[in-house]
């Protein structure tokens, strides 16, 4: 009854008020050096936020300066609209999240950042060449490459479907341990074929989208990067009547006969679904819908093995989807910020966060490669071990259309024209006439 | 001392006194309260509407990189593409075939409940206006989940009756039908409501007029109906085509304009193009094409609408 009494309505809005301040207002106690806002893309692996927020405040206690962190979801590309109002408006966080090619996108806007990543290498060694394709322009570094959402789109098969079924023993091909093994050797885009036949004819269909989604667009770049089927050259020429582009069209056409009927409209999520269900044999994908099936389907997950992509005639390319965290050039402390990714971008950190996401984050630089997380991650022991690329996995990271220079291919990447190709292929139409069609949009894009 | 500092005090205040019964008879005039009363309106439409809409025609006019302007070029580029002329020709199929379902299912389903009476009426209209009342990007979420390419509610049940899977959004023309038909289930209700509106307001005097003069049903619709309610069908059919013209949810969740871009109308074709592409003046220009040919509509619509008001004033 007292405390009924004592609690006023003045009192009671000033509470809520305050209530509703402070998920907005993540602020750090320390407060004497700045202030510095950072928007995080936000993690789907549950407990990856947290890890994350831990390292931020171990940070704002050491350097006393005050933090804001933002965790913005990539649902609905909102990550990307904030990215896209924040270099517009030129006001908002001083780092924010930017993946796969937003960083070239806004490089105008974005703070040179080549001492962190002086400092960083000299570390930690180079990182990766399409973290250099996408994070530098005219030989700066705009962002620095961030393992915090970063992931391979190697395959994820079943391994008992893909035994039975298809006769490849992925364990025995990818076994989790260092050396791997010389049948790897066999794993090319005809062995997978060939799989991707019996495999549909099991009704366990290769989940391969054909959609203008990352997914889709990741593993169709990979397939033309392997054939070495270029739309567009460096120098911003286009290449689409190439006998590599005719070469694995040709390939492909033999290809989508075993895939889903509806794979055109397949988005990030449509094949992860198909994994996860039970539906189908292999899937191009990060940890994610593993993950996923350990908690929804766990017979599934049991049976999951993750690898590197196929070989072409050209080399064997594993689709890489890198994030980046830049720093506006409008931020008003930007020495604070750019400490402060410093500090994010450490082997220790980048470890830390590598297991508390179950090992789905991928560090941009090699000499990172050797975390103990994919070794012990389960069900079945070893599921990821092949996820990071090993020496011996005999790859490439590869992001679609990077041939090309970037503002034509954040074109062709987004507008999903590779995989738009195999679709049309798909829907009955002839090679000739999809090759017509990209190279009227090309030419579109290259303006 | 006391009387001077009265007179300079009265000197000074006269000015004052002046624009302060300037004010007060500004202030009785009934258009200066309707002024007043309408200014946060006005100052919401002018930073929310019309300065993004200036901001987005500056911005049409830009290059690529936005350092400099290029008049109408980005314009006449799109012209020429070919993946732009099938997106007016999806725009233009979407808009004017979903109005047209909308106007004649919700024509269909006011008269259906105009003839229905009592608490009856009241119970069907609630449960017709659900669709419209439900956030859009929820319930096309739910439309989703039933054309989803694995889960497909409505492939199992045709399976369960041993029908082939239809591929809902893998195939461009049932793509196609399917978004339209989202677009219809959600906006119909709006046109049933106006419609039932529109029917209540006209005169049951002339219906029994039309039946002394022996008209049948069909006469009765096509000759005291349609003539009445022609100002509230012109207003929901222009208003609806300019709304499903500029439509982003359902494409955007049903297909993000799939497959192979033949579900694209101008809205998530002008996202692909100017957020997902970085080419935020082309972009722009996608968003604006319709602009002039729309406003063009009104114009035609709203001065018919006027005169034929006026008419039935006189």
């Amino acid at each position: 009854m007292v405390a009924s009494h004592s609690l006023s309505r003045r009192k009671a809005l000033k509470l809520g008020a305050a209530a509703a301040a402070l998920p907005l207002v993540h602020v750090r106690a320390a407060g004497a050096a700045g202030k510095v806002s950072i928007g995080f893309w936000d993690h789907w692996v549950p407990g990856a936020n947290d890890a994350m927020r831990k390292q931020v405040a171990a940070w704002s206690d050491k350097t006393k300066v005050d933090v804001q962190t933002d965790f913005i979801t990539s649902n609905g590309n909102k990550i990307l609209l904030t990215a896209a109002a924040e270099a517009q408006a030129r006001t908002g966080h001083d780092v924010l999240a930017l993946y796969a090619w937003t960083a070239l996108n806004y490089a105008d806007s974005l703070e040179p950042i080549d001492d962190v990543m002086k400092r960083l290498a000299g570390e930690f060694g180079p990182t990766n060449p399409v973290c250099e394709y996408l994070g530098k322009r005219k030989d700066h570094w705009i962002a620095v490459p961030s393992s915090s959402g970063a992931q391979m789109k190697g395959p994820c098969g079943r391994i008992s479907v893909l035994r039975e079924k298809a006769g490849i023993d992925v364990t025995e091909m990818y076994p989790a341990k260092e050396g791997g093994s010389p049948t790897a050797d066999n794993w090319t885009y005809d062995t997978m074929l060939k799989a991707a036949e019996a495999c549909q004819k099991a009704n366990m269909a290769f989940g391969l989208g054909l959609g203008q989604t990352t997914d889709s667009v990741d593993w169709a770049g990979a397939m033309f990067r392997a054939f070495g089927a270029a739309l567009v050259g460096g120098e911003g020429d286009i290449k689409v009547k190439s006998d590599e582009v005719r070469q694995v069209l040709e390939y492909a056409q033999k290809l989508v006969k075993w895939l889903p009927a509806d794979a055109a409209s397949y988005d990030d999520a449509s094949n992860n679904r198909a994994l996860i269900s039970g539906k189908s044999a292999l899937i191009f994908n990060p940890p994610s819908a593993w993950a996923v099936a350990k908690r929804d389907n766990p017979s599934v997950a049991a049976d999951c093995w993750t690898f590197p992509a196929p070989a072409g005639p050209k080399g064997r390319f594993t689709p890489y989807l890198p994030f980046f965290w830049g720093v506006w050039n409008f931020s008003p402390n930007k020495e604070a910020a750019k400490d402060l990714i410093a500090y994010l971008s450490e082997r220790k950190q980048v470890e830390e966060r590598c297991v508390a996401t179950s090992g789905y984050d991928i560090p941009p630089f090699g000499s990172m490669l050797d975390f103990k997380v994919w070794e012990e991650v389960e069900p079945p022991k070893g599921t990821v071990y092949n996820y990071p690329i090993r020496p011996w996995h005999k790859t490439q990271p590869s992001i679609a259309a990077s041939e090309a220079p970037p503002e034509i291919a954040v074109q062709i990447y987004n507008r999903g024209t590779m995989p738009t190709m195999v679709a049309k292929l798909q829907s009955g139409q002839s090679i000739d006439e999809v090759i017509a069609w990209a190279q009227e949009e090309l030419e579109g894009f290259v303006r | 001392m006391a009387d001077g500092a009265t007179i300079a005090g009265r000197v000074r205040r006269t000015p004052s006194v002046s624009t302060r019964g300037a004010l007060r008879r500004w202030l009785g005039r009934k258009s200066s309260v309707g002024f007043l009363m309408c200014l946060p309106l006005i100052v919401l439409v002018a930073a929310l509407v019309v300065y993004p809409a200036l901001y987005a025609i500056y911005l049409s006019m830009l290059n690529k990189k936005m350092t400099h302007f290029v008049g109408l070029s980005n314009y006449a580029f799109l012209l020429r593409r070919n993946t732009f002329q099938l997106v007016v020709f999806q725009s233009c199929f979407f808009a004017v075939s979903a109005v047209i379902l909308k106007a004649t299912i919700g024509f269909i389903l006011a008269h259906l409940l105009h003839n229905i009476s009592g608490g009856n009426q009241r119970i069907l209209r609630g449960m017709l206006l659900t669709p419209w009342v439900i956030p859009l990007s929820l319930s096309t979420l739910g439309w989703w989940w039933l054309f989803d390419p694995s889960y497909s509610a409505f492939n199992w049940v045709l399976n369960a009756f041993g029908f082939a899977s239809v591929p809902w959004l893998g195939e461009r023309w049932i793509a196609r039908l399917c978004v339209i038909a989202v677009n219809v289930w959600y906006g119909t209700p709006f046109f049933m409501i106006m419609y039932l509106a529109a029917l209540k307001s006209v005169p049951e005097q002339l219906y029994e007029a039309a039946t002394i003069d022996g008209a049948n049903a069909m006469q009765k619709l096509i000759f005291v109906t349609l003539p009445m309610m022609r100002n509230i069908i012109a207003i929901t059919v222009l208003f609806s085509l300019i709304v499903t013209f500029a439509d982003f949810d359902i494409v955007r969740i049903l297909t993000a304009g799939g497959p192979q871009d033949m579900t694209h109308i101008f809205a998530t074709y002008a996202f692909a193009v100017g957020l997902q592409s970085g080419d935020i003046p082309l972009g722009a220009s996608v968003s604006l094409f319709m602009l002039p040919i729309l406003a063009i509509c009104a114009y035609f619509v709203l001065r018919g609408v006027t005169r034929r008001a006026k008419e039935m004033a006189a």
